[in-house]
């Protein structure tokens, strides 16, 4: 499902003396199927940009068409939107409140008028999506789970509404490194079962250069760039100025080529990184 | 929608009001509030209503701001209100079946609806003009020579202290929470009030449980730096009264006396 955003703007607090613009004249388009991550520092904009995606916030201006369809319109029915676009939160663990987890991860879909048997079986079905067989999870309570696991199931509640657009906003914020793998490998394997959309905002160039196949670079609520990854991470400069910073591969490379050494193509990861390495040798020699 | 509660809140400011000692500023609350049961009449609380505009105009905190603090209560002036109304009795003015309106249940009604409308932006405007760190010590200082009494004045002060310091935090809490459970499809607004109160379940749970959690944190966070109660801690600000203090006390004694000799004389 793709989504488009034409010349959005939004004011916190308008007409206030503490009022602050968080977004001006954002207009980007993001195709189906892409993975699409969004970096900016804190308080660039990119919460209030999500936001806006799944109807949590209305805009001063500008227009989002979901799937082709403008949600801003006047009377647009929230429930279709949240219906297609799914939003996980910064800590999503927090909002978990039910006795057990399977019931936790069927509120959405009960919310969205399912019966209960469909409910539940959407529950199983993203429990086991997000690595927590609901034979064994199902029926413990939310607050005896790990940090990870947690997270993961709160996840399998928003997944549980069958979002064909899913927005995750600093899914590993706060991880170990172990849980932090894990979380990536699921949303990679999210994107790969179901096809669906994917906007992940996150502070790790890593995760951001693996993973996305487009980029939004915010700075004080506009769009500072956009583009695929190579093309945005190709921009060291402006991204240090932006106060943010390469992906451990990219920032290398870069190091290189000061030295005198020019790699052909701009690696983002490690692994791309040891080819493209391995190939100037190659060729020097 | 949570946000809009001004009530309690601190309103920045370095006006002649913000600048006096807290001890004054709560003394002279508690007058204020003492001075309108007083009152007797309308012309009482004319006083009450020139004493207000000067305290107001001289603190700078705009009105819209203070009359937003209202917003919360209306309920309960509304109240309040309807039932001095309907059940004081008198000269009936108006009669619907056993609904009936006296005169002197309208002149009730009317009277204790300022009476609390009063009240609130009275003492709101003791938390607009004080910082809660200043409030507390004040309170504490007060409070201070009950210690030899028993009366825990260190811990009293420290746990308001808190409560004042965390209700912005826990208000930001809910409303994520909040807006984690919309995008999750649930819908606070709509539905009579059994669906509406059933609808809070998913917002309270997590809430009481980030309360317990922020609490576990500031209580290490207290221990790490040694926190161990009242006994034998120095302030940073030591409370002084000044001259403005002294000048506040005469306004205000000027006030509460003029209010007695009117309310005696009628």
């Amino acid at each position: 499902m793709s989504i488009r955003v034409e010349q959005l703007c939004h004011i916190y607090n308008e007409g206030l003396p503490h009022e602050t613009k968080a977004l001006s004249d954002v207009s980007f388009e993001i195709k189906s199927g892409i993975f699409c991550g969004i970096i900016g520092h804190t308080g660039s904009g990119k919460s209030s940009l999500i936001q806006h995606l799944n109807g949590l916030l209305k805009p001063k201006s500008g227009k989002i068409f979901i799937d082709g369809e403008e949600i801003t319109a006047e009377g647009f029915p929230l429930r279709n939107i949240r219906r297609k676009v799914g939003l996980v939160f910064q800590y999503p663990e927090y909002q978990l409140f039910e006795e057990t987890v399977l019931k936790d991860v069927a509120f959405g879909p009960l919310n969205l008028g399912f019966s209960q048997e469909e409910a539940l079986e959407q529950a199983k079905q993203a429990l086991e999506l997000v690595g927590l067989p609901w034979e064994e999870f199902g029926e413990r309570s939310p607050f005896d789970l790990s940090g990870g696991q947690k997270r993961r199931a709160a996840i399998a509640g928003v997944l549980a509404m069958k979002p064909r657009i899913l927005i995750l906003d600093e899914p590993t914020a706060g991880l170990d490194p172990q849980s932090h793998r894990e979380i990536l490998a699921m949303i990679r394997k999210i994107q790969e079962t179901e096809g669906i959309t994917i906007l992940l905002v996150s502070h790790n160039m890593r995760d951001i250069a693996a993973l996305s196949d487009q980029i939004l670079v915010m700075d004080q609520g506009r769009i500072a760039l956009q583009g695929t990854p190579k093309e945005v991470f190709s921009q060291g400069e402006t991204l240090r100025k932006l106060g943010l910073d390469l992906p451990p591969a990219a920032a290398f490379a870069e190091e290189l080529k000061n030295k005198g050494c020019a790699l052909e193509e701009l690696p983002l990861t490690i692994e791309e990184a040891e080819e493209t390495i391995l190939r100037w040798l190659k060729h020097k020699n | 929608m949570l946000k809009d509660i001004t009530l309690g809140q601190y309103y920045p400011g370095d006006s002649w009001i913000h600048r006096l000692d807290a001890r004054v500023k709560i003394i002279a609350t508690i007058l204020y509030i003492v001075s309108l049961f007083i009152v007797k009449d309308f012309i009482g609380f004319g006083l009450v209503v020139i004493f207000l505009a000067l305290v107001i105009g001289i603190s700078k905190v705009p009105l819209s701001f203070i009359l937003r603090g209202l917003k919360p209560i209306f309920i309960i002036i509304l109240f309040t209100f309807v039932i001095n109304m309907l059940m004081t009795k008198g000269t009936i003015l108006w009669q619907w079946g056993i609904i009936r309106i006296t005169e002197e249940g309208l002149y009730n009604a009317v009277f204790m609806g300022l009476r609390l409308v009063f009240l609130i932006i009275g003492s709101s405007l003791l938390t607009f003009t004080t910082k809660p760190m200043s409030l507390t010590d004040g309170i504490e200082k007060i409070l201070s020579p009950l210690r030899k009494i028993g009366v825990p004045a260190h811990e009293l002060a420290m746990m308001m202290s808190i409560a004042l310091r965390f209700i912005p935090t826990l208000m930001e809490e809910a409303d994520k929470i909040m807006k984690a459970q919309k995008a999750r499809g649930a819908d606070f607004e709509t539905g009579n009030i059994f669906r509406r109160a059933k609808a809070l379940v998913p917002l309270l749970v997590p809430l009481f449980i980030g309360a317990f959690r922020i609490a576990q944190d500031l209580a290490m966070a207290m221990e790490a730096r040694c926190y161990r109660g009242g006994a034998h801690r120095t302030r940073m600000n030591a409370m002084v009264l000044q001259k403005k203090d002294a000048a506040a006390s005469v306004l205000m004694a000027a006030f509460l006396f003029l209010l007695i000799i009117q309310s005696q004389l009628l």
